[in-house]
């Protein structure tokens, strides 16, 4: 492993902010650690690099026990969410400057400099200042000072939180090629489920300072643990006291077996995708059906229909 | 209407206050020429005066910037039981009058206080000579650096200190390699106001100084002692020499300010 951590707890002041955290983050894997705002996601992240100290727990790195190691001695690059740049240094020097801390010599950080720079495509911003790049340009530049002294894990803290969305997808997309170029173990810090499953190999759900559930994208998707975790890694909706993906409900005008009376009462065209907002058992819910299954059935409002699950839907009971 | 009537009390005002006085010690030093300007500052007394103030507005500068620095780290950086205390401590030689200040430290440091005949038992005199006038200098100028860098250091907030520690950097290295200069700006105007203080102060120098002629006194003292002596042409003199040396450092903080907010964003 990687990075072990054992029974971390953590409060500021009297709110405690991680309670009970164990994780296992496998070396050279690409992990996610996915929750609301306030989980403790970050807070975990920085106790990890030695940023925050833990009241209790353990923290080993490549099987080393690194809890109390300052981060200066850990080894771990860090990338900030507000990228974190050195104002007053160009982009080949705040790329260089771990290894000018570890006083390599001149030639041999020039050149692994350039080769960083090439992997962020910035080498033909190697003389600019940080205040002189974009967004996404200061977070790659940061992604590289971090690469640049060779950590043993990776560590981002919403990398692309500060990002417009159109940055954030190309980024994404380029962390996992990056990724797959450097193997270097990664975790990185995210609220958002989409960029977690698109980009992570694994998910961490850490919510109320506590993780909820650990597992590949998939796993994680299809078998929720409980209903916040279903709720949080998709759309979701309501039928006969079970939460079901709305992907996974079957529309029919006629009764069929399994399958409760509902009353359609919008029908919204997204693209491809068509909303069917019904009623059911007095309660609200939706369906989401292709264009091409709503223009078959011609549902609008006021039209009776029967819902059931798809075979083989993943749906949790809830308690009521 | 209104508005040029507001226009023109402001410039009677300034004109009054501060452009005739300051063109009338001009036009009396320079009235006979250069010659008795350059003769009355290159006297001995006068001479002796300028390396007095050199000498302690130096040790002032360097006390208060090492001083100012470490304490806007600790106010800005820190938690600690009685911050808001040593906030409020920092800016109370705003308000108290440097007479006050000098005399107080006659009360601590002079002959007869107890602490005052320790350090003169061990052959340190501190009242009427050197380092009691880098004291009450060190005191008066005390809040500026430390003013100047507090909200500069709050905006650059501590990230990039962290990463730096995360890239293998000690404490000391990121401070010197990130944090100083973020800051540097901010520094260098609050020690040119800091010397500007030091080199203008008069109230607490004049009471711990004893004024002695030729030992303890300052330039602005010499302007004083000179006046109260019927010396005009060389108390105009230093006092023109003073408001020039003033006029330098006004244009230096104007020259490092702006800068600062480029810095910033």
């Amino acid at each position: 492993m990687a990075i072990e951590v054992r029974d971390v707890n953590k409060s500021f002041g009297t709110t405690p902010v991680l309670h009970d955290v164990s994780l296992d983050v496998a070396a050279g894997s690409l992990t996610a650690l996915l929750g609301p705002s306030g989980g403790g996601k970050s807070t975990l992240l920085r106790v990890i690099a030695g940023l925050e100290r833990p009241d209790t727990g353990t923290v080993r790195i490549s099987g080393v026990d690194a809890t109390r190691l300052s981060p200066q001695r850990r080894n771990v690059g860090f990338v900030f969410q507000h990228y974190a740049a050195f104002k007053h240094l160009t982009v080949f020097r705040n790329v260089a400057y771990g290894l000018e801390i570890r006083k390599r010599p001149k030639d041999e950080i020039r050149k692994r400099v350039m080769e960083l720079l090439e992997l962020v495509h910035l080498e033909k911003l190697a003389d600019r200042y940080p205040s002189q790049l974009s967004g996404g340009q200061r977070q790659r530049m940061a992604l590289a000072r971090a690469l640049a002294v060779e950590p043993q894990v990776l560590l981002l803290d919403e990398p692309f939180g500060a990002l417009d969305a159109q940055v954030r997808k190309e980024l994404r997309t380029w962390l996992r090629r990056l990724h797959d170029e450097v193997h270097v173990t990664t975790v990185f810090v995210t609220h958002d489920q989409e960029e977690a499953i698109e980009v992570a190999d694994t998910i961490v759900v850490l919510a109320g300072g506590e993780v909820v559930q650990a597992g590949s994208p998939a796993e994680v998707y299809d078998n929720p643990a409980n209903p916040f975790v279903m709720r949080f890694l998709g759309p979701v909706t309501e039928i006969d006291g079970n939460l079901v993906r709305p992907h996974d409900i079957e529309i029919s005008p006629d009764p069929v077996e399994g399958g409760s009376p509902a009353v359609v009462s919008r029908v919204v065209r997204l693209g491809f995708e068509v909303r069917v907002e019904v009623e059911i058992g007095g309660q609200d819910a939706w369906v989401q059906v292709t264009r091409e299954q709503a223009d078959r059935l011609g549902l609008g409002p006021g039209d009776a229909v029967h819902l059931r699950p798809i075979p083989g839907a993943r749906s949790l009971a809830l308690a009521l | 209407m209104a508005k040029h009537a507001l226009r023109l009390v402001a410039v009677a005002y300034v004109l009054f206050l501060l452009v005739l006085p300051v063109i009338l010690i001009v036009w009396r030093t320079f009235g006979d020429g250069l010659g008795p300007f350059v003769e009355a500052l290159t006297s001995p007394s006068a001479l002796h005066a300028f390396k007095v103030t050199v000498t302690v507005a130096g040790w002032a500068v360097v006390a208060n910037t090492v001083f100012g620095v470490l304490t806007a780290i600790l106010l800005v950086r820190h938690r600690f039981p009685g911050k808001r205390l040593l906030g409020a401590f920092i800016d109370l030689p705003m308000a108290v009058s440097p007479v006050v200040v000098g005399l107080a430290l006659i009360l601590v440091y002079g002959r007869f206080a107890p602490f005052g005949g320790l350090l003169e038992s061990w052959g340190i005199q501190v009242i009427f000579s050197t380092p009691g006038m880098v004291l009450a200098t060190v005191f008066v100028a005390l809040p500026l650096v430390v003013r100047a860098i507090v909200p500069v250091l709050e905006e650059l907030g501590d990230e990039q200190e962290q990463a730096a520690h995360t890239l293998g950097a000690s404490r000391l290295q990121a401070f010197i390699r990130i944090t100083l200069p973020g800051i540097r700006w901010a520094l260098g105007y609050g020690i040119v106001l800091c010397l500007a203080r030091s080199l203008g102060e008069y109230g607490a120098v004049a009471v711990v100084s004893g004024r002695l002629v030729d030992q303890t006194q300052t330039l602005t003292l010499f302007v004083e002692e000179r006046f109260q002596n019927f010396d005009q042409p060389a108390a105009f003199a230093a006092a023109t020499a003073l408001a020039l040396i003033a006029v330098v450092t006004l244009l230096l903080t104007k020259l490092l300010r702006p800068k600062d907010r480029i810095d910033g964003n």
